[in-house]
């Protein structure tokens, strides 16, 4: 079962392709070379939304695609929730 | 990859059809009841109805006449009513349509009323719907449509599974000498880069930042916050969506690995020869197919992820969803489920085929879910006030 998916090895945000629980140990794949990851989900993330790879302090940029996603505009740690709570868009 | 074969409906000016509407065609929207009475009259008829078509001007004037010439010409209508309040501009139309080959004839309710005008537009429409009811389907090929793409309700599936796969297919469709079209201009912010790269040449990558910056400069002067209500839509961030970049990122996955475009269009413009075109669009779902459908595009790809129900009157879209939750919760809407690709079960290459198998079984004749669900959207494209 895959839980997770990342579309570069630069992402730095992976999606739940499944529902996952606060605490799951996680297994995903990077679309972009097959490899298999393994991560730890820190709250409860719903099947398409974003968890974090690491830690991130408030000013730094996501990464998804391999691209630039957004700001983070409240300091989040690995495995949790990304969302419009504390990632916002640079250009509007 | 070889071509595959259809059957479908060779118009007069060789272009290929997959429906065979006969389409009651309204110049204005004070002509609507009339045109609706028509098609009430005669089974087998459509009127579009719609709500624009008085005192339009400059660009929005050209736009208008543009979709009107073009949604009669499109080659999925065998033959047009056309029905104004005037005989001036309904000529016009008619006139644009009949450089197609295909039958067509204007009515006007000026000096008639729309009784006797319902009643001539009725026999002229008994006439077109009985002789495109005898139009046989014949032999065409796959290569010979043209087929646009765009997205709605996207969510973060959307860039994983129904995007590349529409992306794989578009690759397949235009290395074998297809014609298509991606637009949704704004939608584009974030991967406006990766657009820009995929353009065939520098004059093509200059009009496409040009059009992309010109609809950039109109949000930015219109808008009254920071579009976190607009753009990523609810259903969009509902689906994990966060920002119009991560947005944008996923839809451009639809233009595939290989192909480049080879020009930009305006709205509702016509391409003048095979490949794949940019046309500067709304991201509106319905607004964006009509614009599509009246520049000639017989076959719509959807990718939803949040689960879009659009449907246009004469252009069926197909709907994809890589959304296992969306394809069980919404399963009437969606044509084809490519949710297996998120547990690697399903490649994109194969994802890709079971698609073009989807668009030949649509092309020969098979409803597609908006078109049994009776999804009938048409919506006029207007660019500013009218005088």
């Amino acid at each position: 079962m895959i839980h997770f998916l990342i579309h570069d090895s630069a992402d730095t945000v992976a999606v739940a392709v499944t529902d996952l629980a606060a605490g799951a140990e996680c297994t995903g794949r990077d679309l972009s070379t097959n490899k298999t990851l393994t991560a730890k989900t820190a709250e409860a993330i719903p099947l398409g939304h974003k968890f974090a790879l690491r830690d991130f302090a408030v000013g730094d940029t996501a990464i998804k695609y391999g691209c630039e996603i957004g700001k983070v505009v409240q300091p989040i740690r690995a495995g949790q929730h990304v969302h419009v709570h504390n990632l916002k868009t640079k250009r509007w | 990859m070889t071509d595959r074969k259809i059957h479908a409906f060779r118009r007069e000016n060789g272009r290929v059809g997959v429906r065979n509407h006969v389409v009651i065609l309204p110049v204005d929207d004070i002509s609507n009841a009339a045109c609706e009475a028509v098609a009430n009259n005669i089974k087998g008829t459509l009127a579009l109805p719609h709500a624009y078509g008085r005192l339009q001007f400059g660009e929005d004037f050209e736009l208008f006449f543009r979709t009107m010439i073009g949604i009669g010409s499109n080659p999925n209508v065998a033959a047009v009513v056309v029905i104004g309040i005037e005989a001036g501009w309904t000529k016009r139309i008619v006139d644009g349509i009949a450089k197609t080959g295909k039958p067509v004839e204007g009515f006007s309710i000026e000096g008639n009323g729309d009784i006797r005008t319902i009643a001539d537009a009725s026999y002229k429409a008994k006439e077109f719907v009985q002789w495109a009811s005898e139009l046989q389907r014949t032999e065409c090929k796959l290569s010979e449509l043209y087929i646009s793409v765009k997205c709605g309700e996207s969510d973060t599936t959307t860039g994983l599974a129904s995007c590349p796969t529409v992306g794989n297919v578009l690759d397949k469709h235009c290395a074998l000498g297809g014609t298509a079209s991606f637009g949704e201009t704004t939608e584009l912010t974030g991967a406006e880069h990766i657009v820009a790269a995929k353009a065939a040449n520098e004059d093509v990558r200059k009009q496409f930042m040009a059009a992309f910056e010109d609809y950039t400069r109109l949000v930015f002067s219109e808008k009254t916050d920071d579009l976190s209500e607009s753009q990523p839509t609810k259903g969009n961030i509902a689906g994990g969506l966060s920002t119009i970049e991560e947005k944008a990122l996923g839809n451009v996955e639809k233009l595939g690995k290989k192909t480049k475009f080879i020009g930009c269009l305006k709205p509702a413009e016509a391409p003048t020869k095979s490949g794949m075109w940019f046309m500067d669009t709304s991201s509106a779902a319905a607004e964006a197919v009509t614009l599509w459908a009246a520049s000639g595009a017989v076959v719509h790809l959807f990718p939803t992820g949040q689960g879009n129900v659009i449907g246009n009157p004469i252009e069926p879209v197909i709907k994809l969803s890589g959304n296992p939750k969306t394809v069980a919760t919404m399963k009437e809407h969606i044509d084809l489920d490519v949710a297996p690709i998120l547990q690697g079960e399903m490649t994109l290459d194969q994802a890709g085929d079971a698609l073009i198998e989807m668009v030949v079984r649509t092309a020969n004749g098979r409803l597609t879910a908006a078109e049994a669900l009776g999804h009938r959207e048409f919506v006029m494209t207007k660019l500013y006030r009218s005088a």
